[in-house]
Order: C-alpha cells, then sequence, then structure tokens
C-alpha cells in the first residue's frame, strides 16, 4: 500500500513544499526590488537568532499549536473545524472573566482557573454547531464560520458595556493584577542572572500546549474514544454500524476542539497582553487549518508546523522592522507556504510516489512482471 | 533569464541596509495600515513632509499583531531610534509599560495619554470637530434626516458620532440622526463596499447628508453618496477633493501636524499633556474651492460663530469618552 517510505512521506514531501514555496517568495521579492538572499537573513535572525526572537517566534507558536490541534481533532472525525478564531476569542473571555472577578492569590492557581475558563467557553462556542450539526444536519463549516463573527459582535458588545473600565478609549478590559502575570522565558532568564529582554513573549502557556499535544496523541491512538472518533471520520455508516453513536461523536470532538481553540485565550491574554484586548486572535484560528494541515493531523506534525509558522510571523516581523517590504508581501510569503504545503500538497507528493515506485521496480524487480492482456 | 537578470540588478541595486542611523527618528503605524486614506495615512503625510523638507529618512512600520506593539517600540528603542511616534490608542497600555526601560528615547503617542516623563501624547478633541460638521449637516440638510457612519463600535467613534449629534441637534432640533457602524472585527476599518451599502440603507431612511468617520471604508461612503446625488463629510484629512462639489466639508484632525511636530522637536522634544482642538487649530473642518458652492453664507457665519464660542469656551461640546454617554444619540 505504502508508495513512500515513511521518512519521504513525513520530511521530504514538506521540505520539498518548504523549498518550492521558498524560491517563489523569493522571486517575489526579486521582483520589488529587495535582495532575497538578505532578506531570509534578516528573517532567520529575527525569528531564531536571539533569545528575543525565540521567544516571540514559540509565542505565535503556541497559539498555533492550540488551534492547530483544534482543527486536527476534528479533522480525525471528518469535520472541518474552521470556528477556531472565535471558539479562541470565547477562549480569551473565559480566560478575562475567570481573572477580573476572582482574586486569585498566586499566578499557578490562576493559570488553572483561565485554562479551565478558555477551555469550557472555547468548547461551549463548538457546541452549538456541533449541536446542530449532529441533529439538526446543518452543515458545520457554515455553522462553525458563522460563529466567528458572533463571536466577533459578542466580545465588542461585552467590552463596550460591561468589562471597559469608564473613560477609557481602549476597548479592552482592565488589567489583570499583576502577580498574575505569567513567567516567561525573558523573566526566568533576567531571574537566573542571564540578561534577556523583558518583551512578554513565550510564557508557560507554550509548555501547556506541549503537553496538550500530547494529550491529543494519547486520547486518539491510545484511547477507546480515540478510536472510535478515527473510526467514525473514517465511514459514518461503519461506524454506526459497530454501534458508535454519531451525535455522540460529533458533539464530543468539538467540544475537545473548541476547547483547545480555546485554551489559546490563556497564552495571548494571559500571557501577553494581560487584559482583554478586542483584537487577540488576529487569525490564529484561520492558520491553524493551514497548521493542521501541514502537520497531516498528526500532533507532532502539528507542533513542527506550528514552529514554522511561528517562525514565520516573527521573520514577517523583524521583515517589516527593517526593510521597506510592505506587510502586504509578507502576507503573500505566508499564503505561498501555506498555499504549497497545504493545498498544493499532491503537486510534490504525486510525482514522489512515482519516482520511488520506479526506483522499488528497478532495485527489486521480482517476479516478471508483463502487461496483463485485455481480455477478449 | 533576461527577466532573472534585471530582478538581479534591481537587487543589487537596493540593498537592505541593515542597522539604523542613529537617532533617525520612527513612526509606529497601528493595524489599520499606513494607506487607510485617513488617520494612519495622515500621520505618513505628516512624516513624510518633515522628511522632504529636511532631506532627512525615518523608519517606519504597519503592525500586523498585538505582539508586534512591544517588540516595535523595543526593537525601535534599542536600535537608538528617537523619537518613536506611534498613532493610535492602542499603544497607551503597552507604552506605559515600555518607556520607563529607555529613559533616554523621547517616544509620541496619538490619541490617548500615557503618563510617563519621556512621553508626549497628543489628543485630538475630535467631538468638537464634530460638533463643527454636524452643524453645517443638518442646515444642509432638506429632510432633515442625516447619517452617521462609524467603523467599529469603540469608544473613539462613539466620541465621533456624539459630537456629531450634538452639533446637528444644535442646528435644528428637530433633525434625526442615523447612526451605524459597519462592523465588529478590525476588517470594518477598510470595508468600502460595506460603507457603501450602509449609505445606501441610509439615504433609504431618508438620510441626505452622511459623515463617514470609518477610515478606508469612508472611501465607499463617500463615493455612493456623491453617486446617489446627496451629500457627504469626511474625516481626518481634507477629503472634500475626492468628489468636488459632492462632499459638503470634512472634519480635520491634524495627525500629520502632530507627527511633523514631534519629528521636527527631535530628541529632547517638549513632553506632557498636548490637546490639539478648535482653540489650537488641531481640529477643524475643510473650505476650499470644491465645496465653496455647498456651504451658504448662512451656515459658515453659524459654524464659525460657534466655533468661536468653543475656542473661547463658552461653548461645551459633551465628550463622550469623559462619562461613556451621550446625551444626543443613543447606541
Amino acid at each position: 500500500m505504502d508508495v513512500m517510505p515513511k521518512w519521504a512521506e513525513v520530511v521530504l514531501v514538506p521540505l520539498i513544499s518548504l523549498l518550492l514555496a521558498a524560491i517563489l517568495s523569493a522571486l517575489v521579492i526579486l521582483a520589488i526590488g529587495e535582495d532575497p538572499v538578505a532578506a531570509t537573513k534578516l528573517m532567520v535572525e529575527g525569528a531564531v537568532g536571539s533569545v528575543r526572537g525565540w521567544g516571540y517566534t514559540l509565542y505565535y507558536a503556541t497559539n498555533f499549536i492550540f488551534t492547530g490541534l483544534a482543527v486536527a481533532v476534528a479533522f480525525h472525525a471528518r469535520l472541518f473545524n474552521i470556528g477556531g478564531e472565535g471558539q479562541a476569542m470565547l477562549g480569551g473571555l473565559g480566560v478575562a472573566l475567570a481573572l477580573l472577578f476572582i482574586p486569585w492569590p498566586h499566578w499557578t492557581i490562576g493559570l488553572i482557573a483561565a485554562s479551565l475558563g478558555a477551555a469550557v467557553f472555547g468548547a461551549f462556542w463548538a457546541f452549538i454547531p456541533a449541536y446542530l450539526q449532529a441533529k439538526r444536519g446543518s452543515h458545520i463549516v457554515i455553522t462553525t464560520i458563522m460563529f466567528n463573527f458572533i463571536a466577533s459582535a459578542l466580545l465588542i458588545y461585552l467590552l463596550n458595556e460591561f468589562l471597559k473600565p469608564v473613560g477609557q478609549a481602549d476597548p479592552s478590559s482592565a488589567r489583570f493584577a499583576p502577580h498574575l502575570d505569567l513567567p516567561t522565558l525573558n523573566s526566568v532568564l533576567n531571574g537566573m542572572g542571564i540578561k534577556a529582554s523583558k518583551d512578554d513573549s513565550v510564557n508557560v502557556t507554550f509548555l501547556i500546549a506541549l503537553a496538550s499535544a500530547f494529550a491529543v496523541w494519547v486520547l486518539m491512538w491510545r484511547t477507546r474514544l480515540g478510536y472510535e472518533i478515527r473510526a467514525f471520520g473514517h465511514s459514518e455508516s461503519a461506524a454506526k454500524y459497530a454501534g458508535i453513536n454519531p451525535v455522540r461523536i460529533t458533539v464530543i470532538t468539538m467540544l475537545i476542539s473548541g476547547g483547545l481553540a480555546g485554551l489559546m485565550g490563556v497564552n495571548t491574554v494571559m500571557g501577553e497582553s494581560e487584559k482583554l484586548l478586542l483584537n487577540s486572535t488576529e487569525g490564529a484560528g484561520f492558520i491553524g487549518i493551514a497548521v493542521a494541515l501541514m502537520g497531516r493531523s498528526h500532533p507532532v506534525g502539528v507542533v513542527i508546523a506550528a514552529i514554522l509558522f511561528g517562525f514565520l510571523y516573527q521573520g514577517g516581523a523583524e521583515l517589516a522592522l527593517w526593510t521597506s517590504i510592505p506587510r502586504e508581501l509578507i502576507v503573500v510569503i505566508q499564503a505561498l507556504v501555506i498555499l504549497f504545503t497545504g493545498a498544493l500538497d499532491n503537486m510534490v507528493r504525486m510525482p514522489l510516489e512515482r519516482m520511488f515506485l520506479a526506483a522499488r521496480l528497478r532495485r527489486a524487480p521480482g517476479p516478471e512482471r508483463k502487461p496483463v492482456e485485455p481480455a477478449k | 533569464m533576461t527577466l532573472m537578470t534585471k530582478f538581479m540588478g534591481a537587487a543589487a541595486a537596493t540593498a537592505l541596509c541593515a542597522g539604523a542611523a542613529l537617532a533617525e527618528p520612527a513612526l509606529i503605524f497601528d493595524l489599520g495600515g499606513k494607506f487607510d486614506k485617513s488617520f494612519n495615512e495622515a500621520a505618513f503625510g505628516g512624516a513624510q513632509r518633515w522628511a522632504e523638507e529636511t532631506g532627512e529618512t525615518f523608519r517606519e512600520i504597519e503592525l500586523q499583531s498585538e505582539a508586534q506593539r512591544e517588540q516595535a517600540l523595543r526593537r525601535f528603542a534599542e536600535a537608538g531610534n528617537n523619537p518613536i511616534v506611534m498613532t493610535g490608542f492602542a499603544f497607551g497600555d503597552v507604552l506605559s509599560q515600555v518607556a520607563p526601560d529607555y529613559p533616554d528615547t523621547d517616544f509620541a503617542i496619538i490619541d490617548m495619554v500615557v503618563d510617563q516623563p519621556n512621553v508626549r501624547s497628543v489628543v485630538f478633541n475630535e467631538h468638537e470637530g464634530s460638533y463643527l460638521v454636524g452643524m453645517m449637516a443638518a442646515m444642509a440638510s432638506e429632510s432633515n434626516t442625516v447619517g452617521f457612519i462609524g467603523g467599529m463600535d469603540i469608544p473613539l467613534i462613539r466620541k465621533f458620532a456624539c459630537g456629531y449629534a450634538q452639533g446637528v441637534k444644535a442646528a435644528n432640533p428637530d433633525a434625526t440622526v442615523v447612526a451605524n457602524m459597519t462592523g465588529t472585527t478590525p476588517a470594518a476599518w477598510n470595508d468600502p463596499v460595506k460603507g457603501s451599502e450602509l449609505t445606501k440603507a441610509q439615504i433609504s431612511q431618508g438620510a441626505d447628508v452622511v459623515y463617514a468617520a470609518a477610515g478606508g471604508t469612508g472611501v465607499g461612503v463617500l463615493q455612493t453618496a456623491a453617486d446617489e446625488g446627496i451629500l457627504s463629510i469626511g474625516v481626518d484629512s481634507n477629503q472634500n477633493h475626492l468628489h468636488p462639489g459632492k462632499v459638503l466639508t470634512s472634519m480635520l484632525k491634524r495627525v500629520d501636524n502632530a507627527v511633523y511636530q514631534a519629528f521636527t522637536d527631535g530628541p529632547g522634544m517638549e513632553k506632557g499633556f498636548n490637546v490639539m482642538g478648535v482653540a489650537n487649530g488641531g481640529i477643524g473642518y475643510a473650505m476650499d474651492e470644491n465645496n465653496a458652492d455647498l456651504v451658504s453664507a448662512d451656515m459658515q457665519a453659524a459654524v464659525d460663530d460657534a466655533a468661536a464660542k468653543i475656542a473661547d469656551g463658552s461653548l461645551q461640546v459633551h465628550d463622550y469618552m469623559s462619562d461613556d454617554s451621550c446625551p444626543a444619540l443613543s447606541f
């Protein structure tokens, strides 16, 4: 069945896709009269060449791990959850409500409460589309994307009318208590006497993201529920025949998916801005789709793809800072990577498969193969 | 191949300049982007004017994400850029955290007050300018219904709307104000199509003058108003020229002057709290040859009178943000 060895499937295909995207991006940069070599150097140095760079790369990666996992879990049940954006927004709201109104004594307890708030709110936002899909057959793609808009409208209303301190221009909540600041890589390094910048970037939420990735792996490949989810995804009718309740699986999968997307709010709201902003998700919910596609819906792949996208985001920020490459072009570069690794996956995969097939046939001719004569 | 060589040549000609020159000023645009035909673009215009007059250069960045705010501020400060000017209230919170770490760098923030010894805060009394254009709208309206189209439902835009509604009621207590917001996501600042739809919806409710305070969305509002034969009012920059004879006036918010001033003053500029209002020319309304025929002598006299009263303090326009409420309009 497997035409390609595993290493080619996992490493070679994404690598060639990336290379193609990089070449095309270089051409685009050339076309606007900038130097692609210098631009690449700037991106690499800015994103992974310093503690600060790594801090932001991993900060963005944390967001993408959560949303990527959310999409990946739903993918296994053949549910296309494109509502990660809205679920993450609600997750952020959950974080804010958990931290604003209860005086937690220490950030560790605050973090547990915030994570619970984020997961519950995110899951709740996924529950309604899940229920509608399971019971009424309303297509999940349509309902989840519509829920993104409802989420942003809800958020703006709540911020304007209830959460915003009176007289403040910014539609954002009050700041959380200072002792609830999450420890960041930079603050830990500074504490150890190593001089680092003071940016609020990657924080302890990154570890939660890695733990979530591991938990998703256990769930999907080591538990009965995970087996049911995957079976349901492969064939709904067969799963039904085997006694799997499709309503139950749809709802549970989406609850897990929404909860994971919601957890992203801990990183952005509690870790970075330390208050609820109107615009804290910034499209990470949609990037999660690309991350899940590129990571082939496997937690390890999702983590690697998320770090790659974190690199692109942080590298893009550096480009914007130090060159005159317009930000629209940085989006183009990011889009090219998504296009090649996600949408055009087969363009690389199929020629590669053919190559490996040809190589295998040459190496091991085996029993003589004759073209089958057409039946007469 | 020839295309390739051409590309190579172009690339070699404009090598990336690494490392900033010392004390080069920097300008940080908010998420709306540099070319929003409005607020950020006005800031860019001010910086550009400074660059042309002095022959010097400045650094700039258009933000793409919230996390970049802090990063851009720190990176520019550490690279020796001075002063660093930023547009938009959303920087307020971050700047108040970052500024103390760089006591030798001067910051200027527009639309927000940050109380730090090395920060100049520039805020505009948008409600005063909106009041003046609101009076003009009410006097120009024949249907006694005027429209307001905002970008997103945020306090700043409510401040615009509230000032406008007060001006309308002051000139014509019986007039109706129809107010709409474009959207709930940042995309609302740059959605001319939606702006156009809202304008049509307001026309069908009887509005014959619409005021757009919605960034790039306003382009669609002004266009549709001109197409449908009603009057519109521009915002931030003088937008009268976009549709000569169709734009009643523009509420001027001289962000460009604020940026220009900060760049000109350079490092060591005066810090503190700068209120730009009708009194000091930071806020006003645009009169030029494009709208001369639309504004009657009566209108002009009434508005000038109100402007003088605002300037000397005998007329107080209620500021929505002072208590989050508006006497003339409910949201």
